[in-house]
């Protein structure tokens, strides 16, 4: 058996991924990056291998992506994660045109086309307005933990108008609306609409079309899907998985290489991904 | 890559370091110089009087690249302007209130100032400051906007009256008497110039293309800007010419492999010229054409300055012939025959965040050229002057995705 493994080294987490030849995902492991890039991503291919029941040498390639995608010491190549949550969206939901990435840091539309390319791709700017951190920072306001803020936004029934998407000033808004008596849920209901509504003017940008596939970690939390399905009018393809898009996506192509170099022949690898030389080397 | 265009480079060099020579022996000497700008310049009627021109805007960028912009930005918002202000003129704005000293020397005080491109509010204001500062005279030029295809013969007859009051400013602060022969000169050796950067920028059709017209053009436009209309500026482009020819027949260009041909949209962020640089050159992306280079001045499509019509010719280049004087529909058309003749694979626009008045439209621009014309479109943003703005992480993300995309989907077409 053939396998290729990806890691995503991003802001918040890092995921890892082992994918085998007859495509099935054989392993997944998270764990928070922290200070220490390299060693959460070793630590968590690690964890992916063990749980696996691998080694090293049984797995062709490697490929890092995400921010710390260069601090993959052990990886082969590296791919940007926007390449790579295009590739994983497709893989796992094959009707997907849209992809919409909230990560930590991070939120990312990206128009894809009939083999997973991508064919355009938007992203919000040197601010991490509207992305999971904003989320992160309403939570810590409202003294709440991450995972609790998505149920409750959906008992919202009079959602705030949030007057900023900015991830700091985020805190005076939702504390001036607890002065004035606003409910929880309301108060979260509009925290999930702004992002929604940030999220829709980078997807305009790219000429978004159906299906929609959510990835990233923001994928978890039901309130955001609700917000953008909302405004997006069409349902929104997510699953357990869609927090491991990136790494499915870089361990796609990870194993297309590893099968590449296989058969030996170098021109085939290219045909997921792209020659950046790693197959030549690795042979 | 080390002996990649040498002779250009070191041209180049000769030229812009010969000029901070003269400025540093004017302000000494106290001889003529004037401020003016770069966009849609008049430079022709200053040397037909041999004032020295002093572009605050290559001071800018000169101090920029060199990494010594921030501590005057920083100098300029203690004065009172904005964060939201054009950087480049915070930077000038600084550079001025310090003393006008910078590595080349002396920035001389000026005779007068000149305030040729009226395109951009913050730019009037910044001259208006800097006379006033200075205690010098302004001379402001009101260049309309155009909007049809060809400005009007009342909008050159208008231009061309300002220039006439031009005149009269430099023959008070000369005391030399216009002499229209010499302006004829001046025109011919610019026009000569102007083939120089034609043929140059038409080089860049070949494969590879032998030169960066984004990252090496800043080599050609020191010398069409600044020189034009000497003898020197007429050398430096047979210098180029004669190089960039020799490298298209070699088939040699600036990168080892050109796998990529782009044309470049908007300035570059000068605080990280190389890192910038770097991001395109390790994906085998060559610039074959670019908006930025033709601030200046269009020569690319046939426009000259014309010794028979000196002062006509010249309102025509302010109106019209100059990419900052444009309507963004003219801008979509020059980028459009840059991506059609010079036969490009994409097109990288450089947001400017300090400079809303030129970035402004830019999103609807990727959307034309990504939606409309197929043309592959990456739309970057951080600032020609202000470091504060660009962030190397983000940046490499974004241009090895945009080429990522355009190399798989090569492959895709290919297979």
């Amino acid at each position: 058996m053939i396998y290729g493994a990806g890691v995503d080294v991003g802001s918040t987490q890092t995921k890892a991924v082992i994918i085998d030849s007859s495509r099935d995902i054989v392993a997944r492991a998270l764990q928070m990056t922290g200070a220490n890039v390299s060693k959460a991503a070793e630590n968590c291919y690690l964890e992916a291998l063990k749980s696996a029941g691998m080694t090293r040498d049984q797995v062709g390639y490697v490929i890092g992506t995400g921010y710390g995608r260069y601090k993959v010491t052990f990886g082969d190549a590296q791919v940007t994660e926007i390449s790579c949550h295009a590739r994983g969206a497709h893989f796992m939901y094959p009707g997907t045109r849209t992809v919409i990435d909230i990560g930590g840091q991070d939120t990312k539309a990206i128009r894809v086309g009939s083999n997973g390319e991508v064919v355009d791709f938007s992203m919000n700017d040197k601010c991490a307005a509207g992305t999971g951190r904003f989320l992160s920072a309403s939570a810590e306001v409202l003294d709440l933990s991450l995972d609790k803020i998505g149920p409750l936004s959906l008992e919202g029934k009079d959602p705030v108008r949030l007057s900023t998407v900015c991830t700091v000033f985020v805190e005076s808004d939702i504390m001036s609306y607890l002065a004035q008596g606003r409910k929880t849920p309301d108060i979260l209901a509009g925290v999930h609409r702004a992002i929604a509504a940030r999220t829709m003017s980078l997807l305009q940008r790219i000429g978004m079309g159906p299906e929609y596939t959510m990835t990233g970690g923001v994928a978890r939390n039901v309130g955001m899907i609700q917000a953008l399905e909302e405004k997006l009018k069409a349902p929104l393809n997510h699953g357990a998985d869609s927090h491991y898009m990136g790494a499915i996506g870089a361990a796609l192509f990870a194993l297309e290489r590893s099968e590449a170099a296989a058969r030996s022949k170098c021109e085939e690898a290219v045909l997921g991904g792209w020659d950046d030389g790693s197959v030549e080397k690795k042979k | 890559m080390a002996e990649y265009a040498t002779a250009v480079h070191e041209a180049s060099r000769k030229a812009m370091t010969a000029w901070y020579d003269r400025l540093a022996a004017a302000a000494k000497s106290g001889a003529p110089s004037a401020y003016t700008m770069i966009s849609g310049n008049c430079v022709e009627i200053l040397r037909a009087f041999d004032i020295e021109p002093v572009f605050p805007e290559v001071n800018a960028l000169q101090l920029a690249i060199r990494k010594q912009s921030l501590p005057l930005i920083l100098k300029a918002e203690e004065m009172g302007y904005s964060s939201d202000n054009c950087a480049y003129v915070k930077a000038d704005a600084g550079f001025t209130f310090a003393g006008g000293v910078g590595k080349d020397g002396k920035i001389p005080t000026p005779s007068f100032i000149l305030c040729n491109f009226v395109g951009c509010n913050v730019y009037i204001k910044w001259f208006e400051h800097s006379a006033e500062f200075l205690g010098v005279p302004l001379t402001m030029i009101d260049v309309p906007f155009v909007r049809s295809d060809r400005p009007t013969d009342g909008d050159v007859r208008y231009v061309v009256s300002q220039l006439n009051k031009l005149i009269a400013e430099c023959e008070r602060v000369t005391g030399k008497k216009f002499d229209i022969d010499r302006l004829r000169e001046v025109c011919r050796l610019s026009a000569k110039a102007e083939d120089g950067w034609q043929k140059c920028k038409d080089l860049c059709k070949a494969t590879p293309s032998p030169m960066d017209a984004y990252f090496d053009a800043i080599n050609l436009m020191g010398p069409i800007n600044v020189l034009r209309g000497t003898q020197d500026a007429v050398d430096f482009f047979d210098v180029a010419v004669k190089e960039y020819e020799g490298l298209v027949a070699g088939k040699k260009g600036p990168l080892p492999q050109e796998k990529f041909r782009i044309v470049v949209e908007g300035p570059p962020p000068y605080p990280f010229y190389r890192q910038f640089r770097d991001l395109f050159a390790a994906w085998g992306a060559v610039a074959v054409q670019s908006t930025y280079s033709t601030v200046g001045g269009i020569w690319e499509f046939g426009f000259r300055h014309d010794p028979k019509r000196p002062l006509e010719s010249i309102a025509e280049q302010m109106l019209m012939e100059n990419l900052c004087n444009r309507s963004l529909l003219d801008r979509y058309k020059q980028i459009r025959r840059y991506v059609d003749e010079w036969k490009a694979d994409a097109l990288v626009i450089h947001s400017v965040k300090s400079c809303r008045l030129f970035s402004a439209g830019q999103g609807d621009m990727r959307d034309y050229f990504a939606n409309e014309l197929g043309v592959p479109t990456l739309l970057v943003e951080s600032d020609l002057e202000d470091p504060r703005y660009y962030a190397q992480a983000m940046m490499k993300n974004r241009i090895d995705a945009f080429f990522e995309s355009l190399a798989h989907r090569k492959l895709i077409k290919r297979a």
